[in-house]
Order: C-alpha cells, then sequence, then structure tokens
C-alpha cells in the first residue's frame, strides 16, 4: 500500500502543479483575484478538443492554436472586464465570476452537456513499484516541471517579471516609478492564463470535458495557493504534492470514505493557516519583497 | 373604410374561431427533460417518435373523434436545479395548459415535480427516475398520488434484482475461465442516496453468492480522477468491480481501467456507460465496461428491434432509456382510445390493469404504479462495450444476445 500512496500521491499532485503555477501567478503574485482563471483551462480543453478531434489537426498544432486563442481571449477580457474595475478587488471578483459563468453557458449552449474524451497524446502505460501509471500523466508531470521553471525564470530572471513583481507589491508606487501597471497586469494574466491553457491541453486528456469541468480544480487551486503561501511558486508545487499525497492516503485508508478525499485536503489546509495564516511559504515570500 | 374594418374583423374572429377550434383537436403532452443532456435529448426523440407515428394515423381515436398529438418541449434543467424543475412543470400547467406530463430524470426533481403535478390532478407518467419513493406514495397516499406511473426504469430495489441476477452469471464464468471458487468484488459506489441501499445489499448477498467482497470505494458523483481508487482495487486482487455510478465518474472509471490495463472487469450500473457517447468519452479506453441497459438490437419485446432500427435511422445514435417516453405515450394512446376519453381518473383506471407491449419492457404496474418487475419483461438488459459497440449478453434466453468477454489475464 505504500508505494501505491508514493506513486498515485506523486502524479496526482503533479496534475494539481500544473493547475496551480498559473492561478498562483496571477491569485498569489499579482493579486488578481481571476475566478474565471480555471474558466480559461476549460475553454482550452474544448479548443483542444475541436481541433484535435473534429478537425484533426495534430496534438502539437491543436496544443499551440488552443494556447494561443484562449491566451488572445484572457487579453480581450480584460481590457473589457478588468481593467475598469481593476481597483477594487470585489468589483474584479465577482466581474470574473460573471465570466466564467458566461463560459460555462456558452460551452453549454455550443456543446451541450456531453461528456467529451480527448485522446491521450502519448499512449500506453508503465509499471513503477507495482503500480500502474499511464504515460500521459508523466507528460504531466514533465510539463508541470517544465512550466514551473519557466516561470520561476521569467519572474526572477526578466525585466518584465521584476515589474510584475513590483506592481504586485505596491500599485501606487511602481506606476510613480514609470511602469506601465496596466500593460503589466495584462502581461501577467496572458502569462497566467497561457498557464491554464497549457494545463487545458495537457490534463483534460486524463479527464472528462465538460462545461462545468472548472468548478472542482477552482477549489482546489485556491486552496493549494493558500496553503502554499500567497506569491509563492515553490509554495504552491509543494502545496499540490501535499493534496495529492493527502487525497491517496485518505482514499487508502478510507476507502468507504473516498468521496471525503477533498474535505480532507481541505480541512489540512485550514490546520495548516490557524498554525501559520500566511501559508507554509508565505513569510519567505513577504521578506523577499 | 367602415366595411373594411367591420369585414378585417370578422375575419379575425373568424381565425381565432377556427383556431381555437383546432386547439381543441389536438392533445398537448409536456416532455419534461433536462434538454440539454443526453437524458432530455432522448426523453424528446422518443416521444417525437411516437407524435409522429400517432399523427401519421391521424390522431388518438377519443370516442370516434381524431386528435392530434402535440408536444410541448419543457427544459427542466433538473441536473443542475431542482427549482427550475419544479418551475417547468408549473409554467407547462398554466401556461401551456398542458393535458398529460412525461418524463423526468433525476429523482430529487421528479419527486418535486411530482408533488406540483399532483396538486393539478395532471396524469405523469415517470420516465428516467428510479427511487423506490415516487411509487410509495402512491401507495401511502394513493387519492392524491394516483396520477403518477412509473414506466421506466423499474424502481432501486428491481434494479438490484436485476443486478444480482447479472452478477451471478458474471461470476458463473469466472469461476470457469480463472478456476477460481470464490471471485473477489470491489465494489465502487459512488456517494449518494440511491447508491446507500444497493451497497448495503451487495454487502450482504454477495458472500451468498459464494463471492469475496475486497473492499467498498465511494468516490463523489462528480469525481473525475479515480486513480487512487482503481489503485486500490487493483491491488485487492479483485475480479469484478461492482459500479453503481451514475455520474461522469462513470466515465472517469471506464477510461482510467482501461489506460491502467486492469484485469479486472466492471459491470453493475453505470449511467454514462449506456449512452452511445461513452465510448469516445472515455477516449476509447473503456473495453470490457459493463453495465445495465435497455435498448438492444435484441428481440426483448416483438417491438425492441424495429424501434432501435427506427431511432438510429433518425437520429444517427442508439436510444438510451430515457427514449421510452415513446411508451409512456403508446400507453396513453391505448388508454385514452379504450376509454374514449382523456379524462385522468379515467385513464389511471385503465393504466392500472394494463398489459401494454412496449419497446422497452412488457409493462404491468403494481398498486405503487410501478412496473412489476420480471426478468424479460422489465428487468432490462445487461450491455457490455467491446471494441467501441455496445454487445447485449443478458438475459441468455432472449434472441440476440453475445458472449460476455474478460480481460485477457
Amino acid at each position: 500500500m505504500f508505494q501505491d500512496i508514493l506513486v498515485t500521491g506523486l502524479v496526482n499532485g503533479g496534475v494539481y502543479a500544473l493547475l496551480a503555477i498559473g492561478f498562483s501567478l496571477i491569485f498569489g503574485v499579482a493579486r488578481i483575484v481571476n475566478i474565471a482563471h480555471t474558466a480559461f483551462y476549460m475553454l482550452a480543453a474544448y479548443c483542444f478538443y475541436m481541433l484535435l478531434v473534429k478537425t484533426g489537426l495534430g496534438f502539437l498544432l491543436a496544443g499551440l492554436i488552443s494556447v494561443g486563442a484562449v491566451t488572445l481571449l484572457s487579453v480581450i477580457c480584460y481590457r473589457l472586464v478588468i481593467e475598469p474595475v481593476r481597483e477594487h478587488e470585489a468589483a474584479v471578483l465577482i466581474a470574473t465570476i460573471a465570466l466564467a459563468l458566461i463560459f460555462q453557458e456558452l460551452m453549454l449552449y455550443t456543446f451541450g452537456g456531453h461528456f467529451l474524451g480527448i485522446p491521450s497524446t502519448l499512449e500506453g502505460a508503465v509499471r513503477f513499484l507495482g503500480v500502474s501509471i499511464p504515460y500521459q500523466r508523466l507528460l504531466i508531470l514533465v510539463v508541470a516541471g517544465a512550466m514551473l521553471v519557466l516561470v520561476w525564470f521569467v519572474l526572477y530572471r526578466t525585466r518584465l517579471g521584476l515589474a510584475i513583481r513590483a506592481t504586485a507589491n505596491d500599485l501606487e508606487v511602481a506606476n510613480l516609478m514609470g511602469m506601465n501597471v496596466h500593460r503589466v497586469a495584462m502581461a501577467t494574466v496572458a502569462i497566467s492564463v497561457s498557464l491554464a491553457a497549457v494545463a487545458g491541453v495537457v490534463v483534460a486528456p486524463v479527464f472528462v470535458v465538460d462545461p462545468f469541468m472548472w468548478l472542482a480544480p477552482l477549489v482546489t487551486m485556491l486552496a493549494i495557493v493558500v496553503l502554499g503561501g500567497l506569491g509563492s511558486l515553490k509554495g504552491s508545487l509543494i502545496g499540490a504534492l501535499i493534496i495529492g499525497y493527502v487525497e491517496a492516503i485518505t482514499v487508502f485508508a478510507v476507502p468507504a470514505g473516498a468521496y471525503l478525499k477533498g474535505a480532507v485536503a481541505l480541512l489540512i489546509m485550514v490546520i495548516v493557516l490557524l498554525a501559520r495564516p500566511e501559508g507554509l511559504f508565505g513569510i519567505a515570500f513577504e521578506e523577499e519583497r | 373604410m367602415l366595411r373594411t374594418i367591420i369585414a378585417a374583423h370578422l375575419f379575425a374572429l373568424a381565425a381565432l374561431g377556427f383556431a381555437l377550434g383546432a386547439q381543441a383537436q389536438t392533445i398537448k403532452i409536456a416532455i419534461l427533460g433536462p434538454m440539454s443532456f443526453v437524458q432530455g435529448e432522448h426523453h424528446w426523440n422518443g416521444a417525437e417518435m411516437a407524435r409522429d407515428e400517432i399523427n401519421k394515423e391521424g390522431g388518438i381515436n377519443v370516442g370516434g373523434k381524431r386528435m392530434r398529438v402535440e408536444l410541448v418541449r419543457a427544459d427542466t434543467n433538473e441536473i443542475q436545479s431542482v427549482p427550475d424543475a419544479t418551475n417547468a412543470v408549473e409554467r407547462v400547467i398554466t401556461r401551456d395548459k398542458v393535458d398529460f406530463l412525461i418524463g423526468g430524470f433525476r429523482s430529487e426533481a421528479v419527486l418535486a415535480m411530482q408533488e406540483v403535478a399532483m396538486d393539478y390532478k395532471k396524469l405523469f407518467l415517470g420516465v428516467g427516475a428510479a427511487h423506490s419513493k415516487l411509487g410509495l406514495n402512491v401507495e401511502q397516499n394513493y387519492e392524491r398520488y394516483k396520477y403518477w406511473f412509473r414506466v421506466a426504469p423499474t424502481k432501486d430495489v428491481d434494479l438490484a434484482r436485476t443486478l444480482f441476477a447479472v452478477l451471478g452469471s458474471i461470476g458463473q464464468q469466472i469461476r470457469t475461465d480463472l478456476k477460481t471458487d470464490t471471485p473477489k468484488v470491489a465494489i465502487l459506489a459512488e456517494k449518494a442516496v440511491w447508491t446507500e441501499g444497493l451497497v448495503a445489499a451487495a454487502q450482504k448477498n454477495l458472500p451468498a453468492l459464494k463471492m469475496e467482497v475486497v473492499g467498498l470505494w465511494q468516490p463523489s458523483a462528480v469525481a473525475t480522477d479515480v486513480t487512487a481508487e482503481l489503485s486500490a482495487i487493483d491491488r485487492s486482487g479483485a475480479h469484478i468491480v461492482f459500479t453503481m455510478l451514475s455520474g461522469p465518474v462513470g466515465i472517469s472509471v471506464g477510461r482510467q481501467m482501461g489506460e491502467r490495463n486492469m484485469k479486472a472487469v466492471a459491470w453493475g450500473i453505470n449511467v454514462e456507460g449506456q449512452k452511445e457517447e461513452f465510448w469516445q468519452a472515455a477516449a476509447g479506453k473503456a473495453q470490457f465496461v459493463s453495465t445495465l441497459d435497455t435498448y438492444a438490437e435484441v428481440e426483448y419485446t416483438p417491438k425492441t428491434i424495429a424501434f432501435v432500427k427506427a431511432y438510429q435511422a433518425r437520429f444517427k445514435k442508439a436510444p438510451t432509456y430515457t427514449a421510452a417516453t415513446y411508451d409512456a405515450i403508446m400507453i396513453l394512446k391505448d388508454a385514452i382510445e379504450k376509454q374514449g376519453s382523456t379524462n385522468a381518473d379515467k385513464i389511471v383506471a385503465h393504466i392500472e390493469k394494463i398489459e401494454h407491449t412496449g419497446t422497452g419492457a412488457i409493462a404491468t404496474f403494481d398498486k405503487r404504479h410501478d412496473l412489476v418487475w420480471a426478468v424479460g419483461k422489465t428487468s432490462g438488459i445487461a450491455v457490455q462495450w467491446q471494441d467501441g459497440k455496445k454487445v447485449p449478453f443478458w438475459p441468455p434466453n432472449v434472441k440476440g444476445m453475445q458472449p460476455f468477454k474478460m480481460p485477457a489475464r
């Protein structure tokens, strides 16, 4: 059982990590409460499905177009919906909830409530420690690792990253220092949503595509980002692994309570927050800032 | 000028009179279902087939007068919202002035819709919900609930009887093929009210069927990932995964079992697995997943094959069990014609005594207005996904059944 928990927790944690990175950037670093983040993930999954399954484009081309199209849409949405209310967090929250629901209803209207399947990019499975792991899940782990490195590089090794962090730290001072804060925020949204879109393309093949697929990950992503500490990419990665392992342990230890795995994960988050309100890596980030 | 105005008014009055006359010549039936979802789609398709067939013959003969069938499409949105469902029923009764109600899918919503229908004393033929309470209401308060009948599926307790009958048959095949006396069964049931009785019955009855229960796993009905559950089931050495799944988790189970190359075979209720779209939704990985079902090209009743073929020709897909709206309308037609009236009380009295050979069942009703369960009459069939096709394999005495297959070991 130990090896099952070890492998299952790692693989599922990888899936969560890929979903959490973009959310960590937008919510944790840029402090834009974009509730529509996972709705963009859903849109990318639908786009990928249409291009791959319906029009027969290859995996790479379908994936690139999906990521590009959804990123472009996010920029338009930012200009039209988020930017005018950017300074009011509650307004951003409500506007992005509305945006997500509009996307959901549009997909429901266009595709109906049917559950759609996307073929795996990589077929087959490998046995590791006696546990069967599909190649698609290993691909997710690799992509999650690559995205994490990429985001870290952009944030801490480029001028854009410096601008994003400065803007997040103090919008007014960054503005007074001559930064175009609106453009920086737009870039942050674009990078973040492109990560959500990558997740949609890579993760959707192991799940089911439907108009409501954005809801469950949203709660998990919020938990991971808050658990790891706002703004900490490392925290998000570790938060994702913790959630993955807690879920695996719940299922193996209490099989009849498998439906509780989400609730147990959230309970762990609450306990950690009671002990460390800033999250696991929150302080380190604050000091760094 | 004055004459022109008077003539125009007279013409309008005549047109109105004609329209009202024409309206009186129709029987309005509301088809209730979640129309954005597969269940509602098949509710509507089955009803359209019945309507067109009846109207082609001139309509329903009501005491010597032919009345055409008019369908009212009522989107209950019940998968997402129970209040939406009750609003839809209220609307079709009060605004559209329908004569009869047919459909419903989600038990929680149908229980609420049943109340509205009974308030208005409207005959409601249920096609979709299995919860026992719907029929129990009739038994406990006949005068209020007598306008309710369940045309499909059988109630949840009877679904269990079918499940165990098929499970016994699969267990026997495993004993023979794998040379084991006691097949191991993992119960995988979504956490929901409708599975509670089934889970308890399975835990109690499987040892009596000489099967070992290796564990009970209960994911959420909307879980998209069951890898941890399947990993544990794989480790338990189960031969059969006994499923009780109505939500999208059924797709995840089918797909992820295939991705993991599991040696166990899935049998039980997998509502998503009944749909034509299941194979695609599971990305072609759901090989050997089997489920209880209603329709296939087999001689379940003398009308089944013709109906399934006509349905496929018209809608380019096989019917799911909610397409039994066709049977519900035909039962209604039979009752109206025999009684020579659309009076609800007279129709209730007739349906209580009916034996109707439909497309999905040979229906007779008990005192709860539930279908009387019988193998080969109302029990339904069992199907297994084999290479992208739903293959029927049970009951064995029905013509057209094919062998049940196990994954290679």
